[in-house]
């Protein structure tokens, strides 16, 4: 079964079930293992891309939900909030292992883009559905905050 | 963490071997254009196929020092090798290649051993890059655990970079002909002083790779003074990458023609597969096969569990195809464990007397004398190291040789567990690691990566076996099961005169070892032979406890649960005595001192460094102390439902105090508005990393104490996935968290592991300090409680 979708700008043709988790079809088809597996269940936010430009969690999508779709993944993503969310992130370096920060960074991104001053609460709830077992928290509220910041 | 506990896994001969080529897609940032799975290994060297524009400098290998690089030269310093080629090389074009002996799992190690070197050597840093070394004995200890990484490397590490610099001035000295001693290193060139003439490194490598190694004499470490990177705040050698997407874990590692696995594995430990009917499984597009693995003989070491493997041409299609086994278990030995009773019976265990493991003046006299007697249970469940990452390991096999990518804090242990069970020599396997996303103790154990290896040699094709979530939690290593029992006595001015510290635990050595039950000195050292407490008469004892599970090590091991029972109990005396608790924890620790346990019974090895140079300071103890009570403004009014909470604590040589601020709401929801912690970890490499490690050291203790049990029922693990299996999140971490570094240059401690054990004991403190609810049972909250529940005045967990 083959689905059309574009990925960080490009046309691609998945030929996997339609009921494969996105997650699967981006890591093992299209070799972009920056989008990590946690969890499985859309409990860790270690797999968030954006579909359309909404923030999805990869292991709980069907590739045949996202047919014709846009998806961008951390690779791919760009734009003046990605670039401030980076920076934020190297200034002080956020991850330590790394592993879950794609998905933290791609939600810092879809929080700073709708809402450019988050407060402590904002970012909250913003990115509670993202765990990060070497609890790097602390830093990561400090760079949304910097990233804000540098935003203007 | 710990790894030097009951295993004898690790080191092992023969030469080394190339790591075969990978698609290793990492490219485009900073300094690390690639980074090769391989180092350039010896035999690159000499037949001079290093290929490109760089010329590989390899010091040892010519001139007199070929035949036998240990004879003079560096090959015993401090922290054992440290023969320049061993870890670098220096190509045309200046670039600098330094090969990390240690695992990358976040500690930033990369960063670290990188600093060492580059400072030594003066390397520019823009002009490093990082090679991950094979597993291979030549490098000496690899095992990344026991927060040991830069203590055992800072001196070797910076031996290899200044004798490399030596070399380089020599170089420059002999195509001048000019005195060494007038040429001087200087940021990637050499100068010659009188003259100001100058080489790159580049242009001298091929010459210096001609020269001996010269020997430690002749080796000038630079004046601590002049340290360029080390010590100070540089940035992490990972981040860029990780802010890309980009960088290799442990799931991420792609082989040509590779195939993909997950194992149903026996619920119970040492349990088997009775029948199997796979039918359906065969079914699903994509699975290719089933294969049948063996079940383990006890002791459990890290030989994998066995069970049912499905093969498919995608990780999905595996994990479909597994949920369509139909599997019949037979739960062997283990199937009556149930965490539960056994619990009772620990705290029972706990709380008749014991073997003694170290005695100064007599409790049982002091205690029937006390004006007040105090005693209290503590009880820590079994806890899950629970890396983002689950296990996952990459083999391929030729018929010959068998190489894996994996992401393991143990690559020789790895190597010599995946020989074991293939039966061939470790030679002929070549282990590479790759990031770690978390490991925490768990990727010690290599079990995964011998699952890979067996399955690619039975079905002749490269294969990835990923865990899980599922998998992660239920077929863990788990932190051991405590139960403890304390005891104190107060004269009549509340001062402490006797403490008795009974636990009980199923030891780690029961893992490697059939049959033991008794704590090892290895894990008593951590947190209960050590005690620093300067009472009168104290007593450490000790029961058996029979392990049901794999038990293995966990960010700090035993001082998690010596920790939490030692601290809370300080701070449950001081509320007997009507005392501030931080005052009454800084009379406990008494003068500077130093403590040595073996004067009182104790077989203490000091965490394997000699006890001479580190020994336990209770002078460094209390000043973290007092740090962390200042920072936190101990003593200031707490509004309503607030408290502070203190603990301090020595392990892996190191010293940390941790005051929590907790608030409590009338419903009985808490919160962490804040942290304050001090490190005393002497020399440290990274100041920003140290900083980093405090942070997430202590939230990962935290988060342990708050949610982290691990239960089993009929032999079988009862938590699956996250939520009901919790951990820390965003809105529970503390907003306000301060860390202080202890200027220091004494040698350096140890850094990963000492910010978890005080982390538990200080919450728990905060939160008698705010309700009066004292808890001696963790985890603070049952799988779906947020709330502390009724909080009635000086209530008290049973």
């Amino acid at each position: 079964m083959s689905t059309k979708l574009t990925v960080n700008g490009e046309s691609v043709e998945l030929d996997v079930p339609s009921e494969m988790p996105l997650l699967w079809a981006l890591r093992d088809r299209l070799q972009l293992t920056g989008t990590k597996y946690g969890c499985g269940i859309s409990q860790c936010g270690a797999c968030v891309v954006y579909v359309d430009g909404k923030a999805r969690r990869a292991c709980v999508t069907p590739v045949g939900s996202v047919a014709d779709a846009s998806i961008t993944t951390i690779e791919g993503v760009e734009g003046p909030e990605a670039d401030a969310v980076r920076s934020a992130w190297k200034a002080i370096d956020v991850p330590q292992c790394g592993y879950c920060q794609s998905g933290q960074i791609m939600s810092a991104v879809d929080l700073l883009k709708k809402n450019p001053k988050p407060s402590d609460a904002d970012i909250d709830e913003a990115m509670d559905g993202n765990l990060c077992r070497c609890a790097t928290y602390v830093r990561i509220r400090r760079a949304i905050k910097d990233a804000a910041a540098s935003l203007g | 963490m710990a790894r030097d506990i009951g295993s004898s896994m690790g080191s092992d001969g023969g030469p080394e071997m190339e790591a075969g080529p990978l698609s290793w897609r990492q490219d485009g940032n900073a300094a690390f254009t690639e980074i090769p799975l391989a180092r350039v290994t010896r035999r690159d060297v000499l037949a001079g196929i290093a290929a490109g524009t760089g010329f590989a400098f390899a010091l040892s290998l010519t001139g007199r020092a070929r035949a036998d690089q240990t004879a003079g030269g560096l090959g015993d310093v401090r922290g054992g090798d440290a023969t320049p080629s061993l870890f670098i090389s220096i190509e045309r074009d200046g670039t600098v290649k330094l090969t990390c002996h240690r695992s990358e799992m976040g500690q930033q190690t990369w960063t670290a051993m990188a600093q060492i070197m580059a400072d030594e050597l003066e390397a520019e840093w823009s002009r490093i890059q990082i090679v991950q070394a094979i597993g291979h004995p030549k490098y000496g200890d690899q095992n990344t655990d026991g927060s040991r990484s830069v203590r055992r490397n800072l001196t070797r590490l910076r031996y290899a970079g200044a004798g490399m610099r030596r070399m380089l001035e020599t170089a420059a000295a002999n195509r001048w002909g000019v005195p060494a001693e007038e040429c001087t290193a200087e940021l990637h060139r050499v100068v010659h002083g009188p003259s100001g003439r100058t080489f790159g490194y580049g242009e001298l490598a091929a010459d210096a790779a001609g020269l001996d190694v010269p020997d430690k004499d002749a080796v000038q470490l630079k004046d601590r003074s002049d340290w360029r990177y080390i010590g100070k705040d540089v940035a992490s050698l990972t981040v860029p990458d990780i802010v890309v997407g980009k960088g290799t874990f442990g799931i991420d590692v792609q082989v040509p023609d590779m195939v993909y696995a997950v194992i149903a594995r026996p619920p119970v430990v040492f349990g088997s597969v009775k029948s199997v009917k796979d039918e359906k499984a065969l079914e699903v597009p994509g699975v290719l096969r089933t294969v049948r693995l063996d079940s383990p003989e006890p002791p459990a070491v890290f030989k994998p569990l066995g069970g049912v493997a499905v093969i498919a041409d995608n990780t999905w299609s595996a994990l479909q195809g597994r949920e369509a086994l139909e599997i019949e278990w037979e739960a062997g030995p283990n199937g009556d464990y149930d965490s539960d009773a056994f619990r009772e019976q620990l705290l029972e265990t706990a709380r008749k007397p014991g073997q003694v493991r170290r005695s100064r003046g007599d409790v049982q006299k002091a205690l029937d004398a006390a004006a007040k007697r105090v005693s209290a249970d503590y009880y820590v469940p079994h806890l899950s190291q629970a890396p983002m990452e689950p296990p996952a390991a990459t083999a391929r096999w030729d018929g010959d040789k068998c190489e894996v990518w994996a992401c393991v804090q143990a690559p020789q242990a790895t190597r010599s567990a995946v020989a074991g069970a293939l039966d061939v020599d470790p030679e002929k396997v070549i282990v590479t690691p790759t990031w770690l996303g978390g490991a925490f103790g768990r990727k010690s154990k290599p079990d995964f990566a011998v699952e890979a290896a067996l399955l690619a040699r039975e079905i002749g094709k490269p294969v990835k076996v990923t865990w899980s979530r599922e998998d992660d939690l239920k077929h863990g290593y788990f932190h051991s099961v405590s139960g403890q029992h304390m005891e104190g006595g107060l004269d009549d001015e509340g001062r402490c005169t006797a403490f008795l510290h009974r636990t009980v635990f199923p030891p780690i050595p029961s893992t490697f070892q059939k049959g033991v039950t008794e704590p090892s000195w290895g894990e008593l050292r951590l947190g209960a032979s050590d005690n620093p407490f300067i009472v009168p008469n104290l007593q450490l004892e000790t029961g058996p406890a029979e392990a049901k599970v794999r038990i293995g090590w966990l960010r700090s091991v035993a001082n998690v649960y010596h920790a939490f029972a030692i601290q809370s109990f300080a701070a449950e005396l001081a509320a007997a005595a009507g005392r501030d608790q931080k005052d009454f924890l800084l009379e406990l620790i008494g003068p500077p001192r130093i403590v040595d346990p073996r004067e009182e019974g104790a077989e203490y090895d000091n965490y394997g460094d000699p006890f001479e140079e580190y020994p336990i300071d209770t002078g460094r103890l209390a000043n973290v102390t007092k740090m962390a009570a200042e920072m936190a403004g101990w003593g200031r009014t707490m509004g309503s439902g607030g408290g502070l909470g203190i603990a301090a604590h020595r392990s892996f040589l190191a010293y940390v105090a941790t005051v929590v601020e907790v608030k409590v709401d009338d419903e009985g929801r808490l919160s962490i508005p804040g942290v304050w912690s001090a490190i005393d970890a002497g020399t440290v490499v990274n100041t920003r990393h140290v900083e980093a490690q405090m942070e997430g050291g202590c939230l990962y203790g935290l988060s342990n104490a708050l949610y982290g049990e691990i239960t089993a029922k009929n032999g079988a693990i009862q938590q699956e996935n996250f939520p009901s299996w919790r951990i820390m999140k965003m809105s529970e971490a503390p907003r306000n968290f301060e860390v202080k570094i202890m200027e220091s240059d004494a040698p350096p401690c140890g850094v990963g592991e000492p910010p978890t054990p005080p982390a538990a004991p200080a919450l728990t403190n905060a939160i008698y300090a705010a309700t009066g609810k004292r808890i001696r049972r963790l985890p603070v909250f049952g799988p779906n409680a947020d709330s502390l529940g009724s909080l009635s005045s000086g209530s008290e967990q049973s």
